[in-house]
């Protein structure tokens, strides 16, 4: 790489944020519901981001974000998890399907911009939990997920042969 | 050389002797210090003239028993005194020293003993106590000369001499160690295990919970009718002496310091390792380090800067203060020309960097590099893109911007080794320079710990506010350079 010039490619887009330092890894058809897809990106230094994938129900048809509940359950807050210290003392352990939240949406109003931080997933701003995966499970943790390659081909699966909503 | 034995000592002296005591421990325990410099055939003479052991008495059926007693090795030192301090002892020190090829201007000697020479002097202390305090003799246990300090006063002067007349001295920056060791030290001092539990507590790296320390712990509770109950005294007799260890020499850290650059976006700052594999082939530390660690002959080395940059961040302007401790310099001295030799080899071996103000540093003047940190100043410039088509006026408001404070939740690049908070940092000043319709420079002065590409991407906003927000865009860095550290430590130094 040259370091002295500077090159800047003003037509087409520099790989993003994203793109740099992140790992798409995606679920489909989570607990078996159709089109609910989440995106887990993981970062180089086993940081996991989970948003949802852009096929995801609430992110079609201009759906806004009424509310985003982390309450669990009486006891358990996702939000209220207090961690502290470099290995993060106090974090919530997580399973496979373990609730990180309840979204509540109003249906077919037109997204009016700033209003939620969950609509312009999986881009800039907002998502909806970070993981630390344990130094060991780092690399397991994603055997079980779908790459972008993977995720691609089922969505265009879907939109040949489109699932019944029961 | 024979020495007037006075007539009060004569009870402590035959005491001593007759529990096997070797001349040198005999002299110590009567506070006489005549015996430095004395070899032991000198101090042997003295014995003889003095006094001759006392007729022993057998149990003829106990056989080791009976070779323990018969034994030569004096059961105080166990043979330190008595056989250890000898040219040969003081040949391998030489020798030792020679062979790692130390320079030095002096060197202090030092002597590691096993723990259970505590036990056995306690033992003999409590044994002449009482012969002592019946006949009316002051002497306080401190009034003892300590084994230690009778091997150093016997064996300064053979190594200085040896070494052909180093200065061998009480304290140095370099030193050597002689460490002996014995087979039953763990044996010798199990009683006290029993007696005092709570002052041997396992650890992890210690061969065995008898250390010098606990050892003397133990000894400073234990009631003299306790170890008496526990512990022979005098001190009973062993078959074997100690046996001195490999010589170590250490001599204390170096710390060096200077500023420097970094002019490669493809250079991370200290050897990027993931699961235990290289990323990087090189390092700004492995790069200034090297011809440093071969000239001072160190064995090692501990890099520190005032903060650090990224893999793909140059470092422009001054540079950034950085400091090093070499460990176990074998040659630790050198002078300003010499270190401005050492200062071109660098620059000379690598155009990825450039290092200035290299200089010797003493080990508190290194903590001024990390004092006050945070209220230290930064500039950068950054290259950034717009999502959304930018003018010259769109981006002519950031100049106008200061003290902005950012609330920054731990980025999340860092977050798997740095607590998760939410620190604020102020961005003291902007400017804005147009380069076309997706991409600007931004120049930044800020407190020192503000996360840069955060601020610009946002970083899934957990940056507020940042260059998002403030332009309604999507935006990013491309390019980031660090222009100056404003810390004034170092001093700098004349090309």
């Amino acid at each position: 790489m040259d370091d002295d010039v500077t090159h800047v490619e003003t037509e087409t887009r520099a790989p993003s944020v994203i793109d740099r330092y992140y790992t798409r890894w995606y679920r489909t058809d989570l607990k078996g519901k159709p089109s609910e897809d989440h995106c887990i990106l993981q970062h180089s230094n086993r940081i996991c981001v989970v948003t949802l994938a852009e096929t995801h129900p609430i992110l079609q048809n201009g759906r806004t974000i009424k509310s985003i509940n982390y309450q669990i359950s009486d006891c358990c807050s996702r939000l209220k998890n207090k961690v502290s210290g470099k290995s993060k003392r106090g974090g919530q352990f997580l399973t496979d399907f373990a609730p990180l939240c309840r979204i509540t949406c109003e249906a077919y109003q037109v997204a009016t911009g700033n209003l939620t931080i969950l609509a312009i997933i999986p881009f800039t701003e907002g998502y909806i939990a970070v993981i630390l995966p344990k130094l060991e499970e780092s690399k397991s943790i994603t055997e079980n997920l779908l790459t972008r390659d993977e995720f691609e081909k089922v969505v265009a699966k879907r939109n040949i042969f489109p699932s019944q909503p029961s | 050389v024979m020495l007037p034995l006075k007539e009060k000592d004569k009870p402590l002296v035959q005491k001593l002797l007759s529990s096997g005591c070797c001349p040198r421990c005999v002299l110590r325990f009567q506070n006489n210090s005549s015996f430095i410099n004395k070899s032991q055939s000198d101090a042997d003479a003295e014995q003889e003239a003095d006094e001759a052991p006392p007729p022993k008495r057998f149990k003829p059926e106990e056989t080791e028993l009976m070779r323990e007693e018969e034994s030569p090795v004096c059961p105080v030192c166990l043979g330190v005194l008595q056989e250890h301090c000898d040219q040969t002892l003081a040949s391998k020190v030489a020798e030792a020293i020679k062979t790692e090829n130390y320079e030095f201007d002096s060197l202090v000697l030092s002597v590691s003993l096993p723990a259970q020479l505590c036990v056995r002097e306690h033992s003999c202390w409590l044994h002449v106590k009482t012969e002592v305090r019946a006949k009316s003799l002051v002497l306080g246990k401190d009034d003892v000369i300590q084994v230690k300090e009778a091997f150093k006063w016997n064996m300064q002067s053979l190594v200085s001499k040896t070494l052909g007349g180093a200065a061998v001295v009480s304290k140095s920056a370099f030193e050597v160690g002689v460490e002996f060791v014995h087979p039953d030290t763990d044996k010798d001092c199990h009683f006290l295990a029993t007696t005092c539990s709570d002052c041997f507590k396992p650890t992890k790296n210690k061969e065995s919970v008898f250390t010098r320390m606990a050892v003397v712990k133990a000894l400073e509770k234990i009631s003299d009718t306790n170890f008496l109950k526990h512990y022979p005294c005098p001190p009973p007799r062993h078959s074997s002496s100690c046996v001195s260890r490999d010589v170590q020499c250490l001599h204390t850290s170096v710390f060096i310091a200077g500023r420097y650059n970094k002019f490669c976006r493809s250079l991370p700052q200290t050897p990027w390792l993931i699961n235990g594999e290289r990323r990087m082939e090189s390092s700004v530390e492995e790069l200034i380090a090297g011809p440093i660690l071969e000239t001072f002959r160190a064995t090692g080395f501990n890099f520190s800067s005032s903060g650090r940059e990224d893999v793909d961040v140059r470092t422009l302007g001054n540079g950034r203060p950085f400091a090093m401790e070499l460990i176990n310099p074998h040659k630790p001295k050198f002078n300003r020309d010499q270190i401005k030799k050492i200062q071109q080899e660098i620059n000379d071996s690598s155009d990825k960097i450039r290092v200035r103000d290299l200089q010797i540093v003493s080990r508190e003047a290194m903590g001024r590099m990390k004092e006050g940190e945070e209220e230290k100043t930064k500039s950068y410039r950054a290259l950034v893109w717009t999502e959304k088509p930018i003018e010259k006026e769109d981006i002519s408001f950031l100049n106008d911007i200061k003290e902005l404070t950012l609330d920054q939740k731990t980025p999340l690049r860092v977050l798997h080794r740095r607590a998760l908070a939410v620190r604020p940092r102020v961005i003291h000043s902007m400017s804005s320079e147009y380069r076309d319709t997706h991409h600007f420079y931004l120049e930044l002065k800020t407190q020192a710990g503000t996360y840069i590409k955060e601020f610009v991407h946002g970083d899934f906003g957990r940056t507020k506010p940042n260059m998002c927000q403030l332009l309604q865009t999507e935006t990013d860095i491309l390019e980031l350079d660090v222009e100056s550290v404003d810390v004034d430590w170092p001093p700098p130094i004349p090309e």
